[in-house]
Formats: C-alpha cells, structure tokens, sequence
C-alpha cells in the first residue's frame, strides 16, 4: 500500500485537491495527473485488500494492476463485483486521457476519471463499515441467514 | 414494430404500487400509446424482494417461481417487469430453478403447500420494460410515433445495479451486436436517442447508489448518490434518466437528504424513461405521472418545451 495515501479519507482529500485543479491547468496536466488518479484506485482496493488480510496483488490484468486488485478482491466475494464496472471505467477513462487528440477531450475525460474514481471511494469506504453493501443486490446474496450474518458483521481488521 | 411483445403478461411489484406509482402510470400509458397491450397478472404476489430473500433465498425463488406459474396459466410466455428488482428476482428464480436442485424441490414442496403446480423452468421468458420498447417497439418504431421530440434535452441514463448483476442470471445479455450488455448497458439510451434526447456520456451508469442500506447506512447512500448526480450535473445532464423504481426513489430522497445533511444542492432532476418517452410521444406530464414524482421538474420541462 502507499504509504502517502494509507487510508482511503486520504485518498479522498487528495482527489478534492486534484478535482481542485483550475480547468486551464488541469488542460495542461491531465496527462500529468492521471497516472496518480490511477495509483489512488489501486490504493483503494489496496486498503480493502489489506483489511481483510490479503497480501495486494502486483500483477496486472489487461495491462492494469487496477483490473487485477480487482478481480483479487472480488474472489469470493461477489458483491465486490459492485464496482467492477467502477474500475473498468476508470481504465477506460484513463486511455480516453491518454489517446485524446485534443486538450478538451483530454480535460473532459480527466474530470470524469475524478468522479469515478471518488466513486469507487465511496463504495469501498462504505463496504468497510457495512459489509453487507453490495451483497443482496449485486451479488444475489441473503443478509440474513446465520452464516452470511456472520460475514456481514464481521469488521475486517485495521479499519 | 417488431409484434414481439404485443401482448404481454405485466407484472408490477409492489413498489410500483407505492413509491413508484408514477412508473406504472407511465409504463401503462406508454403501452397504449405505442399499441402494446398488457395484462396485469392475477393475484400476484411480492417477488421476495429485499426482505424475504435476507432470510432465505429459497422462499424468494418459490415466491418469483408463483407468479411465473400465473403468466403461465393465464397463457401468456412472457412476463415484463418494469422494476429491476422484481425483473432481477424473477431471473433469478429461473436460473435457481434451472440450476439448482435443491432450489426447485424447495419450489415443488412449497407449491404443493399452497395448492398450485410448481413452475419449471424454461416454460415463461421474464423481460424489463427496456426490453419491451427496445425489441417490441425498436428505435425506428418509435421514431414514427415521436410528436414531441425531446430535442435539446441533455440524458444521463442510470440503469442501476441489479438490472445487469449477477451477471450469469441475464443468459440473453453481452451476446454481440442487438443485445444489451451487463458492461455498458444502452437499450435506453438507444430509445431516449430516438426520441430525439442527447445522450450524454455517463461513467457510472451501473455504479453503487447504496439502495440496499438507505435506512441502515443513509449517509454512505446519500454520498454515493450525491457523487451520481453532481456526476451527472458535470457531464451536462438535464435529467438522470431511471428504470427502477427503487433507483428512482433513492436518487430523489438523497438528493433532497444531501441538501438538507450535507448542505450539496444539486439542481439535475430525475425522471423514469417511459415518463420521458411518454412526452416524446405527446402524452401529458400528468398522464405519465410528473406530479407524482417527488422531485419537480415541471420547470424543466416548460424551459425545454416538454409541458406547457
């Protein structure tokens, strides 16, 4: 994990910062800063990862590490398919920024990256404190029967 | 017109009984205006939605499996289901029943219980009201019947989650060219375009909005909602565009909730996509319901000559 960003209200904070960017500056940087929105998603799924006790995978998947922490994080786990959409999005905004012919385009797609990755964000800060986000919905799963009551109160460690 | 889904068993759900009236209104009067008639099943009964299926899954696919076995009795194959939580649960039962042999003995023993014969699987094709506009109607169908074109109306579309996940209970989606996809999912955004509405480009279409712990978590909700509008708001959009009733409520509750708790007044409004098409088709915003949804977009929709 980061150790700049170990928590993801860090993350948080820097991504209001970063969205803080005045709109000719970010024209000029957004291929600068992308790259870090990208190490700020990974973070995230970082600090999910690391609280339920799995060593962050450093592979890749589709040439994303982003992608690949979240097929890891989703194993077993089916309502963390909550956000794969989330991540792939962010992937794909992420190329749109670095494929766009033009400034506007490029700062468009930058700010979009923003939202999606404080998206992402939220929902994994949310599922840190209520676990059962996702589960009946996305992952099609029961909340109340003994053992995913279990699971679902269970406060992962470090958190 | 493709005379696919010219008649089709309707099936509502509760919550288009309560807090998504304005979604059956329009739903019904989009039918009629587009020549689709529906027939709502009889005696029907929750799907299991939320509750039933926390405390056991079984029960809600024998619940979903009952109504299929009424579309089936009263002849019909195909049911459409406007809600995706009831659309998600009825897939779901057909996949369990299909998949699963405890599952379907469960099905076959509480059928037995109640006095019907159990469903089996295979027998009635369970459809969104997206799919029924989108392959009864199509694009170009609905193209000749728009009177009011929702030209200069800027759409953000928000399908929500459980209309494309679990991805393996939606067998007929992700299958190329024509069909939806769980991905990047567009039928409504193909039929708002044909209705003359710009799309514009939705990052989280299928994202989070916390719906399942809007009670028990409001404040993870409100700010995931918050993120979807102010989202939507900086991608230009008009109105957020739903197909659920349960998307709908919680986007129109938090946004008034993250104004009032966090102060973030956001000003897109929210409308179901048969309530737009409905106007496309020069129905009126009452007859598709505007004034029951709680947020108003009357103003809205005069600016952009939508209602006088």
């Amino acid at each position: 994990m980061t150790e700049e960003y170990p928590h993801v209200g860090d993350v948080m904070a820097r991504l209001g910062v970063i969205a803080a960017t005045p709109r000719e500056a970010a024209r000029s940087s957004s291929l600068r800063l992308v790259p870090e929105l990208l190490q700020l998603s990974e973070t995230i799924l970082e600090t999910w990862l690391s609280a339920h006790g799995a060593e962050p995978t450093v592979r890749q998947k589709e040439g994303f590490r982003l992608l690949a922490l979240h097929a890891q994080a989703a194993r077993g786990e089916p309502s963390f398919n909550a956000c794969r959409e989330t991540c792939r999005e962010i992937v794909f905004q992420n190329n749109v920024v670095s494929a766009a012919g033009d400034e506007d385009q490029r700062e468009r797609a930058f700010r979009l990256m923003i939202m999606v990755v404080r998206h992402l964000a939220l929902f994994v800060s949310g599922k840190l404190e209520v676990a059962g986000l996702g589960e009946f919905c996305c992952a099609s799963r029961p909340l109340r029967q003994p053992a995913a009551e279990a699971a679902a109160t269970t406060q992962p460690s470090g958190v | 017109m493709t005379g696919k889904y010219d008649k089709v068993a309707y099936y509502p759900g509760c919550a288009l009984e309560g807090t998504g009236h304005a979604y059956n209104r329009s739903t019904k009067a989009l039918g009629d205006a587009l020549g689709l008639q529906t027939v709502e099943l009889e005696n029907w009964n929750c799907c299991g939605a939320m509750e039933v299926k926390n405390v056991d899954p079984k029960i809600q696919t024998y619940l979903s499996a009952r109504n299929l076995t009424i579309a089936e009795d009263m002849g019909f194959d195909t049911v459409m289901a406007p809600c995706n939580g009831c659309y998600h649960n009825l897939k779901k039962a057909e996949y369990d029943l299909a998949h699963d042999p405890e599952s379907k003995s469960v099905n076959e023993r509480l059928a037995g219980k109640a006095g019907h014969r159990a469903y089996e699987p295979g027998h009635v094709e369970t459809i969104h009201a997206l799919d029924w506009i989108k392959q009864g109607i199509g694009e170009e169908g609905l193209k000749a019947k728009v009177k009011n074109s929702l030209k200069g109306l800027k759409v953000a579309n928000y399908y929500g989650c459980m209309y494309t996940r679990p991805r393996h209970i939606f067998p007929e989606k992700d299958r190329g060219p024509g069909s939806e996809s769980t991905l990047k999912p567009h039928f409504m955004d193909d039929l708002l375009e044909a209705a003359g509405a710009e799309n514009v480009e939705y990052p989280l279409k299928t994202s989070c909005c916390g719906g399942a712990h809007t009670l028990s978590d409001s404040d993870t909700s409100t700010r995931l909602v918050l993120n979807l509008l102010e989202t939507a708001e900086a991608c230009g959009a008009d109105v957020i565009a739903t197909e659920c009733p349960t998307c709908h409520s919680g986007l129109e509750m938090h946004q008034m909730r993250a104004e009032k708790v966090f102060g973030k007044k956001t000003s897109v409004r929210i409308l179901y996509f048969t309530q737009l098409l409905g106007l496309a088709l020069g129905l009126s915003p009452r007859k598709v319901g505007v004034h029951e949804n709680f947020s108003d977009a009357m103003p809205m929709l005069k600016q952009k000559g939508l209602a006088r």
